[in-house]
């Protein structure tokens, strides 16, 4: 599932090039919005659509840190420093 | 007092007025449970939920730019702004989050960051290297921040039209320009100097309820006056038809001859004079994917990142974020599309003379809604306009503070109250000198402004990814690549005449490209021959050590 979600997202961002609407106006969907707009907006809603699956499906494992007191820090806060 | 006897400028007027007040109001609430410490002001204590997180980085990356720029930049070239915009950020924003924010939040709570340049420093073991990162941040958000001033106070002038005669008779009776900047730069001074980022983050979550509703009531206002969306695409379709496609044919060069013509014979009759067909260039709207991974350098959007109380409180924000850009840019880039032909009473909306694209959103709202809900209208544009300037004052005053008088004065020597202090006298000094720019550009495109400060922003992200998973890339490398990064982008800037004209386009490539391909290079370039991080340095960042690579 993992692998299918990256290789959905890097089809979308291809598929976000759509050259082959480049001259079109029609049809004009619901009667207003032409066609290279409206593509575009599906291209908006697929993308919801697929980083709900890349959070379900491929979150990092590494980036859930715990409440523990600062280790270092260059220049650490005071207030998290007196933990 | 007798809400029918005001004019339509006083009714926005009032409306505004009430807007601020509710967001004063705010601003004291939030003063009521704030620590003065450095954690609580800057960083909300690391406590935000979800739903907190999406409403506050929506509010801070939808600008004055998806609003006015939006809206203007379709009324110049028609759909593709939102291709080459909204639906790149759409992917492209989600993916920052999803692959930066997650990683820096990691790293913030891990080792106490507060600003980008504590992680750049321990990444990269360079103390300079915060000193050649913090004039170049603010040199990139302070055109980011004129985007607000100079959108605010020509909204308000432009929907309080005929509201005091006899005070402001310069400008026909508005809320003139400077007075609309100036007040706008006040109310967000005091609720981010009264609350911090927690109290930006509430008015920021009331703000951009605000704007997400406003902005399809707007749309749909705007298409009503107009006889319905389908007779205001038509109207388009009639009187300038390339601003719903992209490529401009050779019978669309002679139906715009054919209109020219028609209007030159007799205005009156022909209502609408056409605009210049806008053909759009493949290689450009391609190119345009560079400019969302600005976002990942936002100074202000990596101290929202900061507030989330655990990494799983991101999820709500990558899944919401192409869809509400959706919700904010569509109805923006129609309305734009609309102003191009749009006739009501038999007369165009925008005189045919018209050349100021900040302000067609403003006046198509002023021109076709009712007063009180033009009114409403404008509160959503400030909204969306205040909800990104606050968080870019706040995110300069914790860089000074942290950055700068912390670090090389000494943490030590300052107490959290006083730092914090010390990031309000610098917001107020960087609003003032923003105000006073504003005054002198006022007539800069919003447009313009942007892409120039995200291609900026977009150029420094090599960096950043590469600090978080190349572990081979070095000190001398980043410095390489930030040096790179500024010097093309001066150099297609000032080819530019300083943002006056249009981006310079070379092979066919905008200045993003080009400067994101340098900074690129220099990156890996330099990295590979000079030496790599210590193993200490690739420990903590990436859990093992040089030799594992």
């Amino acid at each position: 599932m993992k692998r299918f979600v990256i290789l959905a997202l890097v089809l979308l961002a291809i598929l976000h090039q759509d050259f082959w609407w480049w001259d079109s106006i029609d049809p004009l969907v619901f009667g207003f919005v032409p066609i290279g707009l409206a593509y575009h907006i599906g291209v908006s809603i697929a993308a919801g659509v697929l980083w709900a699956l890349a959070v379900q499906y491929c979150w990092p494992r590494d980036v859930d840190v715990p409440d523990v007191p600062v280790t270092t820090s260059s220049s650490p806060l005071h207030s998290e420093r007196q933990h | 007092m007798n809400l029918s006897s005001l004019n339509p400028g006083q009714t926005a007027v009032l409306v505004i007025a009430l807007y601020m007040v509710a967001l004063i109001a705010l601003g004291l609430l939030s003063q009521l449970v704030l620590r003065l410490t450095v954690a609580d002001y800057f960083v909300a204590s690391r406590g935000l939920g979800s739903f907190m997180l999406l409403m506050s980085l929506i509010g801070t990356t939808m600008t004055a730019f998806a609003l006015i720029g939006s809206s203007g930049e379709s009324w110049e070239s028609g759909i593709v702004t939102y291709g080459k915009m909204a639906s790149w950020s759409g992917i492209i924003h989600a993916a920052m989050y999803f692959l930066i924010g997650l990683k820096l939040w990691a790293f913030g709570k891990k080792y106490g960051y507060v600003t980008q340049i504590q992680f750049f420093r321990d990444r990269f073991e360079s103390d300079k290297l915060g000193l050649l990162l913090f004039p170049i941040l603010i040199a990139l958000l302070v055109p980011y921040i004129l985007m607000g001033v100079i959108s605010s106070g020509n909204s308000i002038e432009a929907v309080t039209g005929g509201a005091f005669p006899e005070l402001f008779q310069a400008t026909k009776g508005a809320v003139p320009y400077w007075l609309g900047a100036l007040v706008t730069c006040v109310i967000v001074l005091y609720y981010i100097s009264a609350g911090g980022v927690r109290g930006t983050a509430w008015v920021n979550a009331l703000q951009t309820m605000i704007f997400l509703v406003l902005g399809v009531a707007m749309c749909w206002i705007i298409a009503e006056k107009l006889g319905g969306p389908v007779k205001a695409t038509q109207m388009v379709v009639e009187h300038n038809p390339t601003r719903l496609k992209r490529a401009v044919t050779p019978d669309d060069a002679s139906h715009y001859e054919e209109k020219l013509a028609q209007w030159n014979a007799d205005p009156k009759k022909a209502v609408i004079k056409p605009r210049a067909p806008h053909a759009s260039s493949k290689i450009e709207f391609t190119t345009y994917l560079f400019i969302p991974l600005s976002v990942a350098m936002f100074p202000h959007l990596f101290q929202y990142w900061l507030t989330a109380r655990s990494a799983k409180k991101f999820k709500m924000s990558i899944i919401g974020q192409p869809l509400l850009i959706m919700v904010i840019w569509a109805p923006c880039v129609m309305i734009g599309i609309w102003a191009t032909s749009a006739i009501y009473n038999g007369q165009p909306v925008i005189p045919p003379e018209f050349a100021e694209p900040n302000k067609i959103l403003p006046v198509m709202v002023r021109k076709l809604a009712s007063p009180v809900m033009g009114a409403f209208l404008a509160a959503g544009i400030f909204a969306a306009v205040m909800s990104s300037m606050d968080a870019m004052f706040l995110a300069l005053g914790s860089m000074f503070a942290n950055d700068i008088a912390g670090h090389y004065i000494g943490h030590d020597r300052f107490s959290d109250r006083q730092l914090v202090w010390i990031g309000r006298v610098f917001i107020v000094l960087v609003v003032a000198v923003s105000y006073v720019l504003a005054l002198q550009w006022r007539q800069s495109r919003v447009f313009s402004l942007g892409i120039w400060c995200f291609t900026g922003f977009a150029s420094l992200f090599p960096v950043l990814f590469a600090a978080i998973y190349w572990r081979r890339a070095t000190k001398i490398g980043a410095y390489a690549s930030i040096l790179a990064a500024a010097g093309t982008w001066f150099y297609f800037f000032r080819e530019a005449g300083y943002g006056a004209s249009g981006e310079p386009v070379h092979w066919g490539l905008t200045p993003v490209t080009l400067v994101f391909g340098a900074s690129t290079l220099a990156l890996i370039l330099v990295s590979l021959i000079t030496r790599p991080p210590s193993p200490s340095t690739v420990a903590k960042f990436f859990g093992v050590s040089n030799d594992a690579r």
